[in-house]
């Protein structure tokens, strides 16, 4: 074409422009992830949502007002009363460490950043750093660079800006989980280990990826890195630090690489990959104090064992195999297979037998859960009592990725057109986290960053053919005459007519499907990986060509020419239906995912009405109640009491006692005098509900009654569900059943609610109350919030709970009347 | 008829004493009526008489503290604290035994300030014009004999109290009197939040309020331990001659709630304690204490004949020829449903950044100190709202819902006022656990208010901590003075005034008041007898503060952003403060404006070296590899 030294100049001049225009599309992504976050601190305020992060966040304060050795041997006596809770070792430190070593660097540097502040800017944080480890991980699966080598240039840069937008807005709601309760999982403000998790999974893959990839240049090519193994085991260890879904590393992983065995593409570099993962991340898993020695004694760990031992026997097979004679290597090989079986045998037996004598057969719930989906329902109603335990709805698949479902069949279709290691471990990791989304909404989180890495590998390679496509055609565009600079091109295209005829006929069904574009995206989907594969298969051949000499090469380009017009409508549409996703993503961030569960809002024609009421009450216990005051209340609420009104509670959301929290559901459960006797000897004082029926807001106590009723009912079996059932129904109206109506939660929820409006008419169940004139006898009230949703009450000391306790004992009489009329009030209708 | 003063109620929410003082001239001039402040001030008119020769200047002069400045008294109206305008009344004239001292005057009462604000105490005191009560004399200011005071011991309540003195204080016969002395029960010496007095010149309209110095006694020949305060007249005062004092004092903690815990429909009842005379050094020919109450509800009150009572003032007195330091504690318990508020600890930051912003952060911890609430909450008896707005996900547009509660009777407060200055920004009003939401602020060009509810509405003995914070043009509050330094110019104490729902607008009663002002400036050396001198780096440097009354301050280092040295911090430090002691201040202090751009410069320099070391990098090779690879 042109002086060649001219072009390398040329050349390298645009790899310099895109380096840094690549360089600057990161830094934006980066400030994108991060400020698309912030829309609860501006909507609302900085502030820490929902209910975990207000233990780590009390955690992170202690941490910098303690120091670190101090928080590894905590013992919180402010929860779980009167058993305790050792923090220090039952926490995964990593959320907390981070946040920590952050303000702690601040506060060096003389930033008087509060570890509130920190805290909320975590996740944001966290969350550009997952977006850049998520174009990392895609760009090792992606064959876009291989593009950017054959001096596509501007063209690459544009690619690969258009590429890392498109990272950008998947990875908006990479992390934006837990549909059912309207929260994400990253914004600001959600100070959760997810936060953090996500970055540190997605890291860990990409090094796993990077210290087994075939694509890096970097090493001589029959060696892994053993450097980026080394990170990956360092990786891995923050994640297993961060979050208890490193067990989804652990065994992913290992079946990525008994993939690569069973197809035959072992090497050493997968050995260097997985190896030292093994032993540096076990031992490295092992240290940290939750985890300790369930990193190699329960089952989630076994799939990585057993794949290192397979990998290890493998090995020797072919490292025999190259010593040996092909003759001698058989003789070899069957000695080792049977003594190799038989070994294998032994110690699979004795693991089985080890495995199978525990209970849960080494298998922790809620992987069990995971495993068998109908698993918690039948047997824990803690974990099946989380909303975010739940298997997801459809809905909530569209809600959170879109677009992307319509894209990621595609992606898949791309990884296997070339199929590389780094591929089929992409297509493993969205197939597997397909399924384990499907379990649990909340693993939705895992899926999220698997859809965006597939839907960036799809565009990418639809964007690579269709900008091919024009940047050969431009030219005849300008230059109708083919000059002398463009003859090469010229040449190519009379030599190929016949190609060109092949692709030209396919013009008008291609065409038609244009027009109806506008159409609904499953066509989209349809047509791009049609397109896709076309392409793919096309360039396929090219890349076959790749050694072949260079007018060979450019025949091989020269067929993955489309149409013009197609390429560039095609171009446009995609382009659209990127901004469109854009739209739904900052739409999701803004609307549904930024409210703090605590502060609720309600839009009317005059304006927004704040719902304060959660803060109210934590305040109020926290100013006008003793500090060594017990306050008793469902678990959902124990860590915001904690740390926002800093009381001891009974019960928290790290629900590791299921008989605590039965006895807690038992009280909440029975009639005021059981429920007070429960309650005194635990050493309460004070019993909060959240009641929803004045203003209508869902989520309270009385809604959740039922699964107190089951987890009491599990632990003590005079509970009964059905006694709290009418027909089968859970009603509080006057059809509700006696138990229901007598019940401690009733009680309180509903106690002189009839005097708001004169009917008890409550807005959530969009009923009026069974029961509506009543007195406590056991309980008084202290405070209730302004809009009702929180109810404190306080247990009446003994002396004051009867009337008249000396005439009871004298007179007989009075007292049969007192039991009598007990038992009217038990069943009044009756 | 003898000059009277008077202060009248703008509300009757408070008790008030009045105190009558009557001596046996009267004059004309001393017509207090209209006091344009009418701080409640103790007015003496002295007289002197003929034949009576001041006997000599008092020996000990007590240790003098700051002299309290009044210069900006009438800065005191924009915090808020209503004035109550003078009533005349009119003061019998009784002539005693000619050689005697004789005062005369009316008490004047201030106006309690409605809701916050418990009572006043209004006592008149007459000063003999005569006589030290060191000198003993013939005279009656013998008081050697005198049994011990009441113990006030009681009163652990909130309240404001505020004392007016407007007697005329004549002197008969004593030579000279250079200053009057005033006297106060230990008790309420302890609560003696601030003393002031001032003098009246000029007659009828033209007249103008002259400030006195007060400056306390060491007395320890007073009965008890009684705590005189001397106010240093203009110009002595000769023999038979005649002025006008008016002091004002505000004593808190002297309203005790009784019963002492209450539900929620009961009225909160408070104990007043006082003496039915007033206590003096000197002998007063006549007095009349009135005290008056929010409400004509009197459960009961201690007779000391004649004492008589009509709607909700009670009147003692008058008492005629009362020795001095004769004391007879009464006791009157009334209702007050004014919820008692205070501020137990308010700590102010005010940051000075020399980039144009002042930053104001006041962390309050606020107590309603009234009877405490017993018994059970109801929501639907402290319901203040009238509706409430509907949080429902499912309901595409929330409805209102009405409904009528009956009104709580107990005292309690929701609604507070803080007067902030005029251009605020960036205002902001939470807790350690976040925003609060239930705030409005209104701005002009004259004034900010912004007013703020508690999380929950307080009851007594509940307790509620804030912080507010906001944001000021700085060219407003800092200048330049002559000599080149700087200086802040700000207000002292507290802004919070409360608003009622009836909109009244009171004081806030401030128990115990903290104030900590943090100046970043350095200090210098201050001579002056209360300010520390401490020299800071960061810029500024010789940090001095002109506080009008007597404060603790101490200096302090802060570190804020990308600091290296550290920020100066000034500490002033104040027990027992009241609305009276909204005075500006003033910290003077040297600042360099170099200084303004160490950290820019700091920051431009890490990122230069940043890129330095990162160009370095690229351009060394440090692998070991490559030597190898030149050799083969």
């Amino acid at each position: 074409m042109v002086d060649p030294s001219e072009a390398k100049g040329e050349g390298s001049l645009r790899k310099a422009f895109g380096g840094v225009l690549g360089f600057f599309i990161l830094l934006l992504i980066g400030t994108l992830a991060f400020s698309i976050r912030l829309f609860s601190v501006i909507k609302y305020e900085s502030v820490i949502h929902e209910f975990d992060p207000y233990f780590n966040y009390r955690v992170t304060q202690f941490l910098t007002k303690n120091g670190i050795y101090d928080f590894w041997n905590w013992f919180d006596d402010r929860t779980w009363y009167p058993l305790g809770r050792v923090i220090g070792g039952t926490v995964y430190p990593g959320l907390t460490l981070t946040a920590g070593s952050i303000w702690w660097l601040l506060n060096n540097l003389n930033i008087p950043l509060s570890v509130e502040t920190v805290c909320v800017f975590t996740a944001p944080i966290f969350s550009a750093n997952a977006a850049w480890a998520t174009y990392l991980l895609t760009k090792a699966p992606a064959h876009l660079f291989e593009v950017k080598g054959t001096g596509a240039g501007l063209t690459a840069a544009v690619l690969l800006a258009m590429v890392i937008l498109f990272l950008l807005v998947f990875l908006l709601i990479s992390d934006n989980q837990n549909v059912p309760s309207y929260i994400s999982r990253s914004v600001a403000g959600s100070y959760d280990n997810e936060a953090v998790a996500i970055f540190a999974l997605i890291f860990t893959f990409y090094l796993y990826i990077k210290s087994s990839d075939l694509k890096n240049y970097t090493q001589t090519l029959n060696t892994g890195s053993l450097f980026y193994a080394t990170l990956n085991a360092l990786s891995y260890f923050y994640m297993v630090c961060s979050w208890g879904g490193y067990t989804f590393i652990i065994n992913l992983i290992p079946m990525h690489v008994l993939l690569c065995i069973v197809t035959g593409r072992y090497s050493s570099r997968l050995y260097i990959a997985y190896a030292p993962l093994v032993v540096f991340g076990t031992l490295l898993a092992s240290l940290v104090p939750v985890v300790g020695f369930n990193a190699v004694m329960t089952s989630e760990h076994f799939a990585s064992f057993l794949v290192f031992i397979i990998i290890h026997v493998v090995a020797l097979v072919y490292y025999i195999k190259g010593i040996l004679s092909p003759k001698m290597f058989k003789v070899a090989m069957t000695l080792i297979v049977t003594i190799g079986i038989a070994v294998c045998g032994a110690v699979l037996a004795i693991l089985i037998a080890l495995v199978a004598s525990s209970p849960t057969k080494g298998w922790s719930g809620r992987s069990l859960s995971l495993l068998d989906p109908t698993y918690a329902s039948k047997y824990i109603p803690i974990i099946a009592s989380v909303s975010e335990h739940q298997p997801p709805t459809w809905p909530s698949y569209f809600m959170d990725i879109n677009v992307l479902a319509f894209l990621v069949p595609a992606g898949i279709v791309a990884c296997f057109l070339p199929l590389s290691d780094a591929s089929s471990f992409v297509i493993l990791y969205i197939t597997t986290s397909v399924y384990f989304s499907g379990v649990m909404v909340r693993l939705m989180l895992v899926l999220a960053p698997a859809a965006c890495i597939m839907s960036g590998i799809a565009l990418s390679e639809a964007f690579d053919v269709f900008t091919r496509s024009i940047k050969f055609q431009l030219p005849k565009l300008f230059e109708t005459p083919p000059s002398d600079v463009w003859q090469l091109i010229g040449d190519t295209n009379n030599g190929t007519q016949d190609e060109l005829a092949k692709v030209d006929s396919k013009i008008p069904t291609e065409k038609s499907e244009t027009t109806v574009k506008e159409r609904p995206s499953k066509k989209n989907r349809k047509k791009e990986k049609e397109i896709l594969e076309k392409g793919k298969e096309i360039k396929e051949k090219g890349k076959e060509n790749v050694e072949k000499v260079s007018d060979k090469r450019q025949n091989a380009k020269k067929l993955l020419v489309l149409p013009l017009e197609a390429s560039a409508v095609a171009i446009l549409l995609l382009i659209i239906l990127g901004a469109f996703y854009v739209v739904h993503c900052v739409w999701a961030a803004a609307e549904a995912y930024s409210a703090p569960s605590i502060v609720l809002t309600s839009h009317s024609h005059d304006g927004l009405h704040v719902f304060d009421d959660f803060r109210e009450a934590y305040a109020w216990l926290k100013h006008n109640t003793d500090v060594d005051d017990k306050v008793a209340s469902w678990w959902d609420y124990g860590y915001q009491t904690t740390a926002m009104a800093n009381r001891t509670v009974i019960v928290d959301n790290n629900t590791w006692n299921n008989t605590h929290i039965a006895t807690v559901g038992t009280a909440m459960s029975s009639p005021e005098k059981p429920a007070w006797e429960i309650f005194n000897s635990l050493d309460v004082k004070y019993v909060l509900v959240v009641f929803g029926g004045f203003v209508g807001y869902p989520s309270d106590d009385i809604n959740k009654f039922l699964w107190m009723v089951r987890i009491g009912g599990g632990v003590f079996p005079h509970i009964r569900e059905p006694d709290y059932l009418r027909d089968g129904q859970y009603r509080i109206d006057a059809q509700a059943t006696p138990t229901m109506l007598n019940c401690l939660m009733y009680k309180l929820s509903y106690y002189r609610f009839v005097e708001t409006d004169g009917k008890g008419f409550d807005r959530v169940r969009r009923t009026e109350i069974g029961k509506k004139h009543f007195k406590l006898t056991h309980f008084e009230e202290v405070f209730t919030t302004h809009h009702w949703m929180v109810r404190i009450y306080k247990l009446k000391p003994p002396k004051n709970m009867t009337r008249g306790k000396s005439k009871k004992k004298i007179n007989p009489k009075t007292r049969t009347k007192i039991s009598y009329q007990k038992n009217r009030n038990k069943n009044p209708w009756q | 008829m003898p000059p009277v003063r008077g202060c009248k109620h703008s509300s009757s929410q408070g008790p008030v004493t009045t105190f009558e003082v009557i001596g046996p001239i009267t004059s004309p001039a001393s017509d207090l009526q209209g006091h344009p402040h009418s701080l409640g001030c103790l007015l003496l008119d002295a007289r002197r008489f003929a034949g009576r020769k001041r006997t000599s200047r008092r020996p000990s002069i007590p240790v003098q503290l700051d002299p309290v400045r009044f210069r900006t008294w009438p800065e005191i109206s924009r915090s808020g604290v209503k004035y109550w305008k003078a009533k005349t009344s009119e003061a019998s004239r009784r002539r005693r035994d000619g050689k005697e001292n004789e005062i005369r005057g009316r008490h004047g009462d201030r106006s309690a300030p409605p809701p916050l604000l418990l009572s006043f105490t209004p006592i008149c005191l007459f000063y003999a014009g005569d006589s030290s009560p060191q000198r003993g004399e013939k005279d009656r200011l013998d008081f050697a004999n005198r049994k011990g005071f009441l113990d006030f011991e009681g009163t652990s309540d909130v309240n404001l109290n505020c004392l007016f003195f407007p007697p005329n204080v004549e002197n008969y016969g004593a030579p000279e009197v250079p200053e009057i002395l005033i006297a106060f029960s230990p008790t309420e010496s302890e609560h003696l939040a601030i003393l002031k007095a001032s003098t009246v010149e000029g007659k009828r309209k033209k007249k103008t309020y002259v400030p006195l110095s007060v400056s306390p006694v060491s007395s320890p020949d007073a009965p008890n331990g009684a705590q005189l305060y001397s106010v240093t007249l203009r110009s002595p005062l000769q023999s038979g001659e005649m002025t006008t004092v008016e002091t004002l004092y505000v004593l808190t903690h002297s309203l005790e709630p009784f019963p002492t815990e209450i539900s929620q429909s009961e009225p909160q009842l408070v104990y007043y304690r006082d003496s039915a005379t007033i206590l003096s050094p000197y002998t007063i020919v006549e007095q009349t204490v009135y005290i008056k109450t929010p409400s004509s509800k009197v459960e009961s009150y201690t007779k000391v004949e004649p004492t008589a009572r009509s709607g909700s003032e009670t009147r003692y007195g008058p008492y005629h020829d009362r020795l001095p330091y004769s004391f007879s504690p009464v006791i009157v318990h009334f209702e007050n449903n004014n919820p008692f508020a205070v501020v137990e600890e308010l700590v102010r930051e005010i940051e000075i950044s020399h980039w144009g912003n002042l930053q104001i952060r006041d962390h309050y911890r606020l107590k309603h100190a009234g009877a405490r609430h017993k018994g059970v909450f109801s929501r639907t008896m402290a319901a203040w709202g009238y509706f409430y707005w509907v949080y429902d996900t499912y309901a595409k547009h929330p409805c209102r819902l009405d409904y009528q509660f009956r009104q709580s009777l107990s005292a309690s407060f929701k609604t507070l006022l803080a007067m902030l200055p005029p251009r605020v920004h960036s205002v902001y009003y939470r807790d350690d656990i976040g925003n609060i939401s239930s705030s409005h602020l209104r701005i002009n060009s004259q004034k900010s208010e912004l007013e703020i509810e508690p999380r929950y509405p307080l009851f007594g003995g509940w307790k509620a901590t804030f912080t507010i914070g906001y944001g000021l043009p700085l060219q407003d509050f800092l200048f330049e003075s002559s000599d080149g330094r700087r200086y802040l110019n700000f207000s002292f104490g507290c802004p919070l005034i409360e608003t009622v729902v009836d909109d009244l607008t009171v004081k806030v009663s401030l128990l115990v008041l903290f104030c900590f002002g943090k100046f970043y400036t350095l200090n210098s050396i201050n001579v002056t007898s209360y300010l520390s001198i401490v020299i800071l780096p960061e810029g500024s440097r010789n940090p001095t503060a002109a506080v009008p009354f007597p404060v603790n301050q101490h200096l302090e280092t802060t570190y804020s952003y990308l600091d290296v040295v550290g920020r100066t911090t000034l500490v002033l430090q104040k027990r027992n403060v009241v609305p009276e002691h909204n005075y500006p201040f003033q910290v003077y202090y040297d600042f360099n404006p170099i200084f303004m751009l160490a950290e820019p410069l700091m920051l431009v320099s890490s990122v230069f070296l940043f890129f330095v070391a990162y160009i370095a990098y690229v351009h060394i090779d440090l692998s070991i590899r490559r030597p190898l690879k030149t050799n083969s």
